[in-house]
């Protein structure tokens, strides 16, 4: 190597040996400081899910920091150290391989791989937030009534709380409909209780994706699919369509408020007081200036006909995440 | 370029003028690119010029795409037209960009790297590559059509696919469908023709493992081809006949079910980035020993790696599915058969780093790439592990992280490669040097435009904003402008490597017959080669391909051969 230039009297070996355990130090220092960092590229924690996923993401951070760190660093040190001098035409060192290193470097990615897969089944399996799936064909009627194997499923769990909310995804709106016979286009949840919801889609495949949650289930048109969290934190968040659904896909998101329970249930009370109104839609706005404008752009479904709801959201009050 | 000048010296090898096809470099035969040839150079560069072309239209579209995304709003064109643009850019890159460059590389190396004269099917091999304009006119086409192109993203997800608003028979969506159908035909008769020919045309003394990396890995890749784009063009059928016919094979009214595409769309379509990332890990095996000058570390593994990864690749598809209500029990599996991949994937990127130590490197401008290229896929290859851990990707799924991970893998791993391909093996079959001043400032450009344009979209994706939308909230901004700066810095960044391609191309220095002294039956014939290559003079392969500092000879008469191909070039320029 080019830069063994030994200090007279200590040996090369022990000097590279000294180098070596100097650079894994540091790696694994900046790798610590990533995985702590990582916290702070994500939302509020705002469900049970968050701590679990967070730490599962760090724990990866911090692994894959350690892998890229290393590699890049050894790459740097070749572009430092290894360089050939302008017009030396000589070849490196005429190394084939090392099956010893091969081995190691096939079997501690299959260890550490194996290692976080392991980790992320059981923050699954706790999690648990995705129940039954039941397909439901001929027609929308018939989707809202689906009981069977979806209610068995979820009655295991929590007896009492087994009403769900309905969450019907809709181009371009959300519409939750609440066991007591609220409507709302903004989504309320009680703290720190195990809310369950039934997910369907009228027209297209949407994504109920709240950022705060860290949670994300696809509606599937033709199908009720059983759904719960755990919200942990009273805010209002943001509730994003994540799978694309055509034309107004980006506006069509609401928001989620999370309140202590009773004040959710005080909520859900006054709202049944409200009459029922088109709740306020985005999409449906930015279709009329469309057609104001002489319909230019390329094609589109129109927006299905926003919910009547006892609650529309809010669309100037912010949202923490 | 013009012949009007008096007797330029030709810049050929003058066996060409014998040779029925005609040949790059050759004067007033330019025409015949536009002609159906048969000779697997002039198809190689048939493909590398039309998917540089759509190169630099999908690379205008995303620029219109990242124009609207400098601010939250969707104010610089309709959401309806984003859609479309999106979807556009997605699929020219994939479908009119990356796949045939790499089949021009395919055609240009695959002959000479083992001594074949051409392709085992010229005719079959010139049909699929005519293919790709024709299917590139319908996709362009449908920019044309009332309604617009198809605004279904390049997964085109029933039953939003076949919702067809205008109710017209020739739709946007139609022609989108037909296109890529047409690219899938062209694709397995491209793989027919690459894998019979490797195995069949190999020189005298190729055995398999004395065949370049680059040849296992295009083998490796165009199994898959032949494998899962029967599965894809099926359900692609289908979803045709949803859309035009009235079909319900994914409409739910109807009792079909839209997963059932998913799975169709994905068991090919996961693959499909195998297809393109395999060729690379090909090139960036042949370029790292030629500029580091040493054997490439572990060799045999390293081939084996690449049917590793076939394989696997083949029983991973349903992580694109993790959020769409499968099963616990079926994500576990698919989260393990995932991350098992990064077992052959990383054998692969510690044999580079393995070839880099104690090397004697060269900074070319190939080398750069080949640097920067692994480098971004270290990183790739890590959010790629992440993706594939189901409560992480139930987070980040289908948000930004993800077109994160995937540019870094397609753009800034995939397209450094081609590039450092490019740079490479221009000399070979252009017979003119590229620029290397101009080479590093499209290098310098390139990295930090990446760099800037695909890290931002890491940091969106996590905090939630998802992909696909031509708004977005305000929390977003400072992410979004960087990455729109970013990309405006790699459109700039294409016009040092058009220049160079171009004035190379026209007055470049003469490319000697091995410029890069490197190691390869390609680097044996005269710079452009001959229309067959080694004609009748085949040489035997007597050691294995990366043979630097072991002073052993590639093939029986070595000597021979570098004094032909010389003398060659030197008739050619003695011709003055
Ligand atoms: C260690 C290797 C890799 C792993 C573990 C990995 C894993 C994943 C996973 C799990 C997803 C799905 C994310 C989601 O949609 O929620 C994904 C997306 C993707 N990956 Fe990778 N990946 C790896 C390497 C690659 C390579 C080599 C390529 C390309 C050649 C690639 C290209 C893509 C593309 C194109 C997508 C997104 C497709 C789309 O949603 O439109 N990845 N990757
Ligand atoms: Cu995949």
């Amino acid at each position: 190597m080019t830069t063994a230039s030994p200090s007279p009297g200590r040996s090369p070996r022990l000097w590279g040996v000294l180098l070596v355990l100097l650079a894994v130090l540091a790696d694994l220092a900046a790798s610590f400081w990533m995985a702590a960092a990582s916290h702070h590229w994500l939302p509020v924690p705002a469900s049970a899910a968050a701590a679990p996923v967070d730490n599962l993401f760090a724990l990866e951070v911090g692994i894959g920091s350690f892998i890229f760190f290393g590699c890049s660093g050894v790459m740097l040190w070749t572009l430092l150290f290894n360089r050939a001098p302008k017009y030396d035409l000589d070849n490196g060192d005429p190394i084939e391989g090392n099956l010893k290193l091969e081995i190691v470097w096939t079997l501690i990615p299959l260890v550490i791989v194996m290692l976080i897969a392991w980790k992320a089944i059981d923050v699954s399996t706790t999690l648990s937030t995705l129940g039954g799936k039941v397909r439901v064909t001929g027609g929308h009627g018939a989707m809202h009534g689906a009981e069977g194997p979806a209610a068995a499923l979820e009655a295991a769990d929590d007896p009492a709380a087994a009403e769900p909310i309905e969450v019907i995804g809709r181009q371009w709106s959300w519409e939750f409909i609440y066991p007591n016979g609220v409507h709302s286009s903004e989504l309320h949840l009680p703290e720190g209780q195990r809310s369950y919801l039934r997910l369907s889609a009228t027209d297209v495949i949407h994504g109920f994706f709240v950022p705060a949650f860290r949670l994300k289930q696809d509606l599937i048109p033709g199908s009720v699919i059983d759904y719960s969290l755990i919200p942990t934190r009273a805010g209002r968040y943001r509730l994003r369509d994540s799978m694309f659904s055509g034309g107004y896909f980006s506006s069509n998101q609401t928001d989620v408020v999370v309140e202590p329970p009773e004040q959710y249930a005080a909520w859900l009370e006054q709202a049944l007081a409200q009459p029922l109104r088109p709740a306020a839609n985005a999409a449906t706005d930015l279709y009329a200036q469309r057609l104001a404008r002489g319909d230019r752009g390329w094609a589109t479904v129109p927006p299905a006909p926003p919910p009547l709801v006892h609650v529309s959201a809010d669309p100037a009050a912010s949202h923490e995440g | 370029m013009t012949s009007t000048a008096p007797a330029p010296a030709p810049s050929f090898d003058p066996r060409v003028l014998k040779a029925p096809h005609p040949v790059p470099g050759a004067p007033n035969n330019w025409r015949r690119f536009l002609s159906f040839n048969t000779d697997a150079k002039v198809i190689g560069l048939q493909y590398m010029i039309t998917s540089l072309f759509f190169l630099l239209v999908g690379g205008l579209l995303s620029m219109i795409m990242r124009g609207e995304l400098i601010t939250p709003a969707a104010d610089l064109v309709d959401p309806t037209v984003y859609n479309g643009l999106y979807t556009m850019h997605g699929t020219v890159m994939l479908f009119l960009f990356l796949f045939p460059i790499l089949n021009g590389f395919n055609n240009l190396l695959i002959p000479p790297m083992i001594g074949a004269p051409d392709m085992a099917f010229p005719r079959l091999n010139a049909a699929a590559f005519w293919m790709v304009p024709v299917f590139g006119v319908i996709l362009m086409a449908s920019f044309l059509v009332p309604g617009g192109p198809s605004g279904a993203g390049w997964w085109a997800y029933p039953p939003q696919s076949i919702q067809n608003p205008l109710g017209h028979f020739l739709n946007g969506q139609f022609l989108w469908i037909l296109a890529v159908a047409l690219s899938g035909i062209s694709s397995i008769m491209g793989a027919v023709n690459f894998i019979t020919t490797i195995i069949r045309m190999r020189a005298p003394g190729m055995g398999w493992f004395r065949m370049p990396i680059f040849c296992w890995t295009a083998v490796a890749a165009q199994a898959i081809q032949l494998i899962g784009l029967p599965v894809l063009t099926a359900g692609a059928v289908l979803l045709l006949f949803d859309l035009s016919f009235g079909t319900s094979f994914y409409r739910p009214e109807g009792g079909g079910d839209p997963m059932l595409y998913q799975h169709f769309f994905w068991f090919y379509s996961h693959p499909a980035v195998y297809v393109m990332v395999l060729p690379v890990f090909g090139i960036f095996s042949e370029l790292f020993p030629v500029y580091a000058r040493k054997p490439l570390f572990g060799y045999h593994v390293v081939a084996i790696a690449s049917f590793a990864i076939t394989f696997l690749s083949l029983i991973v598809w349903v992580h694109h599915m993790f959020y769409s209500g499968t099963p616990q029990w079926m994500r576990n599996l698919f989260m393990v058969t995932t991350m098992l991949i990064a077992v052959p994937t990383g054998i692969k990127v510690f044999a580079w780093i393995g070839t880099l130590w104690g090397g004697k490197l060269r900074l070319t401008t190939a080398m750069l790439f080949c640097l920067g290229g692994v480098f971004n896929f270290i990183f790739a290859g890590i959010t790629g592990i992440m993706l594939a851990t189901v409560p992480v990707d139930i987070h980040v799924g289908n948000t930004y992280f993800v077109v994160g991970h995937f540019h870094t893998v397609i753009f800034s791993t995939i397209t450094y490669g081609v590039f450092a391909g490019i740079y490479h093996w221009f000399p070979k079959f252009t017979g003119r040097m590229m620029y290397e001043g101009l080479g590093k400032l499209h290098f310098v450009l390139t990295f930090i435009g990446s760099q800037l344009t695909f890290l931002p979209m890491h940091a969106a994706g996590l905090l939630g904003m998802p992909r696909r939308v031509a708004s977005y909230d305000p929390e977003f901004a400072f992410a979004n402008v960087l990455a729109s700066l970013g990309a405006f810095l790699l459109g700039v960044a294409t016009i040092p490597f058009l220049l160079n391609l171009v004035s190379s191309w026209v007055r470049g220095e003469k490319a000697p017959p091995n410029p890069w002294h490197a190691i390869g039956l390609e680097w044996l014939l005269p710079s452009p080669p001959p229309a067959e290559n080694f004609e009748d003079d085949v040489p035997t392969v007597i050691s294995g391909p990366y043979g630097y500092g072991l002073g052993r000879p590639l093939v029986e008469d070595e000597q021979r051969y570098v004094a032909k191909a010389a003398s060659a070039a030197s008739a050619a320029t003695g011709g003055a």
